[in-house]
């Protein structure tokens, strides 16, 4: 299973990479990889998170430049500069972050930049028509092409892109993650058209997490691994075992660390009783020292907004909160910090660091807006606390944008640990951050649980979530709709997450 | 706010423009009160002329400063522009009728490569569109400074009809400034170029990825304001009967446009507004200041009034904008 098969026989490939590779800043993200795609198929490319898959979607879409290798589309040598080219190519892309215009409609976005014109005038009605035929060919009749983008949901959004690639008469349209924050039966939607695309020939590259999806949908399978082309071929030769099996490739007990000696599950910290507000309803959820409790779920099932409520950033308006037993009101992010907790949040660019200020800034930005006071003493302490999380950096002084991604994560765990918490938000803790910090996140939060603090991790990483949970609470919808065992599997997490209780993944797993 | 959780429903969003003109009914009842009170009649023919002539310089600044605020710049530099042209126009006609056509010409065409000027520095250059038409600005500035002590030429009584006369109670120079905006609101939905207008303001990034020139569309807005602002600044010699150095910046109308159009319902940063909104907007300034003079209001109050009413705009129109994220469950009321 370890040699590559890449010599299916079968009809002219519509899209073919050999050897694909490309580096980013001196590192090599991609090895050399293979794949093709037929016409009228639906090939899988599946990974764990940096395996190369969006690298190398996004050089079939002309976003990178290869550094070396071929790709051809159609049996030609193409060489994409600028996504328009392979737009009109018809190769097209739709990315996880959408390229709509919010405050345009749905015509004027699928035609952005072509639109139809009569007698030198833009024909908006001609416009709006052809965008429902569109629509129609997709069998979607309840999107009206004159609505705000804005005002439609992710799923609709989604078909606008589609119904974008499709305006363009793509035969090969890539997908990442499509379903990523899609509900149950918007997923069903979603592969009606997919089956329609096919139907007409197109071709569909699959980005997926979902095991389930890939067998379901996928004629074909590419599994990439650290940048490596592990296995490509026909999705039957394939069980999802063996899928997981070439995807993580390594146990994944003996990369995260185990509780600390001495580490105890003491008294409730935090606890929050029918907690709501116009993103989570019915919440309850008590915290204990030394605890590490895991919040699962997929894109847009409230976890950042569970985590913003309790944080006091977007607060609760129902149900009530304690901590360390006495009654606790949150309304601000300032009476927060004043609690004790501390939010570590998804978007560390954005919400997490003040890029363009030093190092030592950054670490006391909370302890300068909250207790300013301390802010002497604190200041002693952040080379100690920088240190013994293995931070490189060129100075206190430097600033925070020159930094790779795992040393910002840990110049904002430093600043929140200046603040000496005793509960714990992480959202997202690790994402976007090499092996190495990965690690010390671990480790960091293990200590902490040795010293008392509760610790709440939202993460969409399941072997993360499964790794460093003492208890995984899922959350579909806004809610909270399952508590599971340390240890649980992927698949009972997925199926929780996904709503399908005790449900259709058993087939699968 | 009835039960806790029910999903709200898909709110039909109330659209900007109808809430400005709901909003000028209002205006336009209170003042109407406060007028008869004073006892003079808002609806007399009289009145009504000064609101529309009110109405068209700062419309004809406020209708160009739209394009440039939907791609997500500014135009700072528009009095200055305004008070150059009228200065060129008047200096060229020197009052004699034959030279209208030249003293026009010469006015706008000085406009537009002014619009060109601001258009480059911020799509080039890459420079704010703040900083860009505010260094522009103040380049004009010197030289009218330098080059002129106080009015200058003369336009001849041809040309002061235009400012002048009308149809019936309406003011030829707002006819003029309606049609312009007429002529705008066209452009910006019957073109590709007014669309993509839309579309940088929008994103950038998007834009570009959407294969667009995104320079195009703001240098094209940059120019259509600055000969707007000539326009006016062409309107207002014809009114005064000279040009006058100090005639855009003494009307304030770079802020005030930039206000207008915010009152319209166009957002700052761009990618949404509409003409008709800053029409709107304009006509709220133009009876909030007739209403002010009629009841003899404080002078040095005026511009507390109009603060509030452009602080209290934004702030409804922010509220409506802040709750991004679509709300899943309804909010009741705390009860702790």
């Amino acid at each position: 299973m370890s040699t590559p098969d890449v010599s299916t026989p079968g009809a002219t490939p519509i899209l073919e990479a050999r050897d694909v590779s490309k580096s980013f800043f001196g590192i090599e993200v991609l090895h050399g990889v293979s794949l093709h795609l037929q016409p009228g198929s639906v090939h899988g490319l599946v990974g764990e998170n940096g395996a190369g898959k969006s690298t190398l979607m996004k050089i079939f879409a002309g976003v990178h430049q290869r550094d070396a290798g071929t790709v051809l589309f159609d049996g030609e040598e193409v060489d994409f500069g600028h996504p328009i080219k392979a737009m009109q190519a018809g190769l097209a892309t739709v990315f996880q972050e959408f390229t709509l215009l919010p405050e345009r409609t749905v015509a004027e976005n699928v035609f952005l930049g072509r639109e139809p014109r009569k007698a030198g005038f833009v024909d908006n009605r001609g416009m709006s028509a052809k965008t429902g035929a569109l629509l129609a060919e997709l069998g979607i009749d309840f999107i009206d092409p004159n609505a705000r983008v804005a005002s439609l949901s992710v799923a609709e959004q989604q078909i606008v892109e589609i119904t974008k690639a499709l305006s363009f008469d793509a035969r090969v349209i890539s997908m990442d993650e499509p379903t990523a924050a899609l509900a149950d039966h918007e997923v069903e939607l979603l592969h009606g058209i997919i089956e329609r695309l096919k139907a007409r020939g197109v071709a569909i590259l699959y980005v997926s997490h979902r095991l389930k999806e890939v067998f379901d949908l996928c004629d074909t399978v590419t599994v990439l691994k650290d940048g490596a082309l592990v296995w490509s071929g026909p999705t039957t030769e394939l069980t999802p075992d063996s899928m997981v099996r070439m995807m993580v490739g390594r146990s994944i007990t003996s990369f995260f660390p185990g509780a600390l000696e001495g580490t105890t599950v003491g008294e409730t910290r935090l606890t929050v009783t029918d907690g709501g507000n116009g993103y989570v309803d019915g919440i309850d959820l008590d915290l204990r020292a030394g605890e590490i409790v895991g919040v699962a779920g997929l894109q847009g099932a409230g976890r950042t907004e569970l985590a913003e409520a309790i944080f006091g950033a977007v607060p609760f308006t129902r149900g009530t909160m304690t901590i360390d037993g006495e009654p606790l009101v949150v309304r601000s992010t300032r009476k927060a910090v004043r609690s004790g907790l501390a939010l570590i949040t998804e978007d560390r660019k954005a919400q997490g660091l003040a890029l363009h200020q030093s190092v030592l800034d950054n670490t006391l930005l909370v302890i300068r807006g909250v207790f300013a006071s301390r802010t002497r003493t604190v200041r002693r302490e952040v080379p100690g606390i920088l240190s013994s999380l293995e931070i490189s950096f060129r100075g206190l002084d430097q600033e925070v944008q020159f930094l790779s991604g795992g040393n910002q994560q840990k110049v904002v765990l430093t600043k929140w640990l200046a603040t000496k918490p005793r509960v714990v938000i992480l959202d997202e803790p690790t994402r976007g951050i090499d092996v190495g910090a990965k690690v010390a996140v671990y480790q960091l939060m293990r200590e902490l649980a040795k010293d008392g603090v509760a610790i709440l991790m939202v993460s969409s990483e399941l072997p993360e979530v499964i790794g460093m949970s003492d208890r995984i609470l899922v959350m579909h919808d806004g809610r909270i709709t399952a508590e599971l065992e340390p240890g649980s599997s992927e698949e009972t997490i997925l199926s929780a997450a996904t709503g399908t209780i005790g449900g259709a993944l058993e087939e699968v797993a | 706010m009835s039960t806790a959780t029910t999903r709200p429903k898909r709110r039909m969003r109330l659209d900007s423009t109808v809430i400005v003109y709901i909003a000028l009914i209002v205006v336009i009842i209170i003042g109407a009160i406060l007028v008869n009170t004073a006892g003079r009649n808002f609806f007399s023919l009289g009145n009504i002329r000064d609101i529309l002539t009110g109405m068209s310089v700062l419309g004809l600044v406020a209708v160009g400063q739209t394009l440039v605020i939907l791609t997500g710049s500014l135009d700072l530099s528009v009095p200055y522009v305004i008070s150059l042209s009228s200065l060129l126009a008047a200096e060229t006609m020197r009052g004699n009728p034959n030279n209208i056509a030249q003293g026009v010409l010469l006015a706008l065409a000085f406009a537009a490569i002014a619009g060109l000027a601001n258009g480059l520095v911020v799509t080039k250059l890459k420079v704010n569109g703040f900083i860009a038409t505010l260094g522009v600005g103040l380049i004009i500035k010197g030289y009218l400074d330098t080059n002129y002590q106080g009015s200058a030429g003369s336009v001849p009584a041809a040309f002061q009809f235009i400012g002048a006369t009308g149809l019936g109670p309406v003011p030829i120079s707002t006819i003029i400034m309606l049609a312009l905006a007429t002529l705008v609101f066209l452009f910006l939905r019957k073109t590709r170029m007014g669309h993509h207008i839309y579309a940088v303001g929008g994103s950038l990034e998007v834009s570009r990825l959407s294969g667009l020139r995104t320079a195009r569309p703001i240098i094209v807005a940059h120019v259509i304001c600055s000969v707007m602002a000539g326009l006016a600044g062409l309107l207002l010699a014809s009114r005064l009967g000279v040009g006058s150095p100090t005639v855009g910046s003494q009307g304030g109308y770079d802020l005030l446009s930039i206000a207008a159009v915010v009152l319209g319902g166009t957002i700052l940063a761009g990618g949404r507004g509409s003409i008709w909104g800053t029409i709107g907007g304009v006509a709220i300034f133009a009876v909030l200041d007739s209403v002010m003079s009629a009841i003899q209001f404080n002078p040095f109050l005026k511009d507390v009034v109009r603060g509030v009413v452009i602080v209290a705009a934004v702030a409804i129109y922010t509220g409506r904008g802040v709750e991004r994220r679509r709300a899943r469950f309804a909010t009741k009321e705390v009860q702790r």
